[in-house]
């Protein structure tokens, strides 16, 4: 782990003189290699402990974790002893590398191996291994397959959404007085928690008796007004909660993009005699591609996250059509304490994600620049 | 030829006098689509602060305007013990509103502020130098860590609860802000990296010949400089840690939770106890509503960086 020796093509080049003696060097190994010795002879010793085979006084894995802390530590320390100059330069990305690792990578690593397993948390028997048997139990799972299929739903959501979005970013874009007023109201949605938003309109506003949206409803001629009833219409009542607090997101995004175009293409496009409509499909909307595609894929992520809303409003009912596949493992794990199914369902979407996503991208990378 | 009475030359066409028709009739398009945007936007938002100042019986009727609708009343803030007349007194409602409020604030705070620290680190480290870490090169350090905002919570959340158990950390504050960083770390970095790179890195030559580190030329010539950028990134973050549901809900349970699980333990149990839930919510979403009229422009920036290359 160093910074590139020849650090060729470094943006901001220094000229320095290392010499690092020999003596430092090796207070410099030493210190990695035997503050990974202690990390790793702490591990050893609690997973013992934990296992029944030796009798520490440790009640929790706690020392494990100060141990690797010691090992970042000196680590980090070890990179100016060992390298100097270029040392210092590794220190701008390591602390935040080793933060990643140790949160994603090892956890990771960890729920592969809890997925292979049958583990209760609330029974006392522990974790069981039972290899892919969970995996064989999501196969005939109903409920998780139709929980995967309402993401898709969710997710083609988004085209609206951005319609919408791009909508008023354009107006906001164009020549309108109060700009700064408008954009502060319409930013406001975003600003509010998803679990407050599942009660100010959820509960509150679409409340069938009292709700101001059923009252508008039933003036507006709707007779019984009822918005979480059948599956078609639960679902679209979701959709439109969360498109109401993510569009802002997206106008923001695009009309970032929209500022950025120059104004003289727009001129040039007017002389050339187009206007409104045809200007923007043939010089705005392919201009905004690029822009337009980064925040539809920031939006698709945020997406797939969804889960809060249909926790806190329909707990995924009326039987299942609305349930998001994160809302789903959350009732599975609240219901049944079943982590071992559970995490194996969330991994398995993770592969779905991942796979998905990198479809998206290269589908999106062919058409923008296509290959004849 | 004689002088003929002075006419007009230019004459409005028809085809001009319909143009300003239909001027006017666009400009009352758009600004009826704002006004009623607008309204989509903020009515929720009074609904529920006009509401905790309701009784039963106006919510009922559905009564809107205060005052002339109804009187206002301080029943649902006192019921959270935070009306005039009770906030004087002992209220055990009050102190574990206080007590997830601070909870929430903590945790927010806490977890952007680290996240910003070790984003902008980074992200000025991959702006201006090349690493190898083994295999890694620059763009697949940066992959990596952006990749991380791929990763859904649910993934994490369940080896998390098993790890955070057998850590001792379950219910704590510290367990839930080091998640936290990791969910908005890749945030920063996304936003940070477009901030340093629009910094012309002679800045920092010169400052260097001027005797500085590498170090002390980030800390004193380049940070301030990033200030804006450093803020829109704190920003969003703290939106999105303080308003953070999911990992809350499974992973604490009575000391370390947080503001939203709060309100969310509220929506069931207590039927249609309107006024408080109200009260409440608003309360929740109070110091975002705050932090978003005064520090808008910065959360647009936020959300603008990287957005246009």
């Amino acid at each position: 782990m160093s910074a590139d020796s020849h650090h060729e093509g470094d943006l901001l080049h220094v000229v320095t003189s290392d010499e690092i003696s020999s003596g430092r060097r090796r207070l410099g190994r030493t210190l990695v290699w035997a503050s990974f010795a202690v990390f790793a002879a702490t591990f050893l010793a609690v997973a013992m402990q934990d296992s029944g085979r030796i009798a520490l006084p440790f009640t929790t894995w706690r020392p494990a974790l100060y141990a690797f802390l010691v090992f970042a530590v000196c680590l980090c320390a070890a990179q100016v002893i060992l390298y100097g100059e270029k040392g210092k330069r590794s220190l701008f990305v390591l602390p935040a590398a080793l933060f990643v690792v140790a949160m994603v990578v090892f956890p990771l690593i960890f729920a592969v191996s809890i997925a292979m397993s049958d583990w209760n948390l609330s029974s006392p028997d522990g974790q069981k291994f039972n290899g892919v048997e969970n995996l064989r139990l999501m196969w005939h799972d109903p409920f998780y397959w139709n929980a995967l299929r309402n993401m898709v739903w969710y997710t083609l959501a988004i085209l609206v959404e951005y319609a919408i979005a791009f909508g008023l970013a354009l107006i906001l874009a164009g020549e309108i007085r109060a700009r700064k007023f408008f954009r502060v109201a319409f930013l406001m949605p975003l600003m509010l928690s998803p679990v407050a938003v599942s009660w100010m309109i959820g509960k509150s506003m679409l409340e069938t008796r009292f709700g101001p949206v059923a009252r508008l409803a039933r003036t507006l001629g709707w007779d019984d007004p009822s918005f979480f009833g059948s599956a078609e219409i639960a679902r679209a009542t979701i959709m439109a909660m969360d498109a109401w607090t993510f569009i802002p997101f997206l106008m923001i995004m695009l009309l970032a993009g929209l500022q950025a175009i120059p104004k003289e293409v727009q001129e040039a496009a007017r002389v050339d005699g187009a206007t409104g409509w045809r200007a923007f499909w043939e010089v705005t909307f392919p201009l905004m591609l690029p822009v337009s595609i980064t925040a539809i894929l920031i939006r698709i992520i945020f997406k797939l996250k969804l889960a809060d809303i249909i926790i806190n409003v329909t707990s995924g009912g009326p039987g299942g059509a609305t349930d998001s596949v994160t809302s789903f493992i959350f009732r599975e794990y609240r219901d049944r304490s079943n982590v071992g199914y559970g995490t194996m369902l969330a991994l398995f979407y993770l592969v779905c994600i991942v796979a998905a996503i990198t479809l998206f991208m290269k589908l999106v990378d062919r058409w923008m620049n296509p290959r004849y | 030829m004689p002088d003929t009475a002075p006419t007009q030359i230019f004459h409005d066409s028809a085809s001009d006098r319909t143009f300003r028709v239909k001027w006017y009739a666009g400009r009352v398009a758009i600004y009826g689509i704002l006004a009623l945007w607008t309204f989509i936007s903020l009515f929720p938002i009074y609904w529920t602060i006009s509401t905790s100042f309701k009784l039963a019986p106006d919510v009922m009727q559905g009564n809107m305007v205060p005052f002339v609708d109804f009187a206002p009343k301080w029943r649902g803030w006192s019921s959270l013990g935070l009306s005039p007349d009770t906030i004087g007194r002992e209220s055990t409602v009050r102190a574990e509103f206080l007590a997830r409020f601070v909870n929430s604030a903590v945790t927010a705070l806490a977890s952007s502020a680290l996240a910003v620290a070790l984003g902008s680190c980074a992200a000025y480290g991959l702006s201006r130098f090349r690493y190898r870490f083994g295999f890694m090169r620059n763009p697949d350090i940066s992959f990596f860590f952006l990749s991380q905002l791929i990763l859904p919570p649910v993934v994490l959340a369940l080896p998390f609860l098993v790890l955070y158990r057998e850590l001792g950390l379950l219910d704590t504050r510290i367990g839930l802000i080091l998640l936290y960083t990791l969910t908005v770390l890749p945030i920063v970095i996304w936003i940070m990296r477009d901030q340093f790179a629009s910094i012309p890195v002679e800045l920092e030559e010169a400052a260097m010949v001027d005797g500085l580190s590498i170090w002390g030329a980030f800390l004193t010539i380049v940070l301030p400089i990033a200030l804006p950028g450093i803020v829109a990134a704190f920003i969003l973050c703290l939106v999105l840690t303080w308003n953070e549901y999911f990992f809350a809900a499974l992973l604490t349970s009575t000391n370390a939770k947080t503001l939203p699980v709060m309100v969310a333990s509220q929506t069931g149990s207590q039927g249609i106890n309107w006024w408080s839930m109200a009260a409440l919510s608003t309360a929740a979403i109070l110091p975002l509503i705050v932090i978003g009229v005064m520090l808008e422009k910065y959360i647009i920036k936020g959300m603008s960086a990287g957005a246009v290359k």
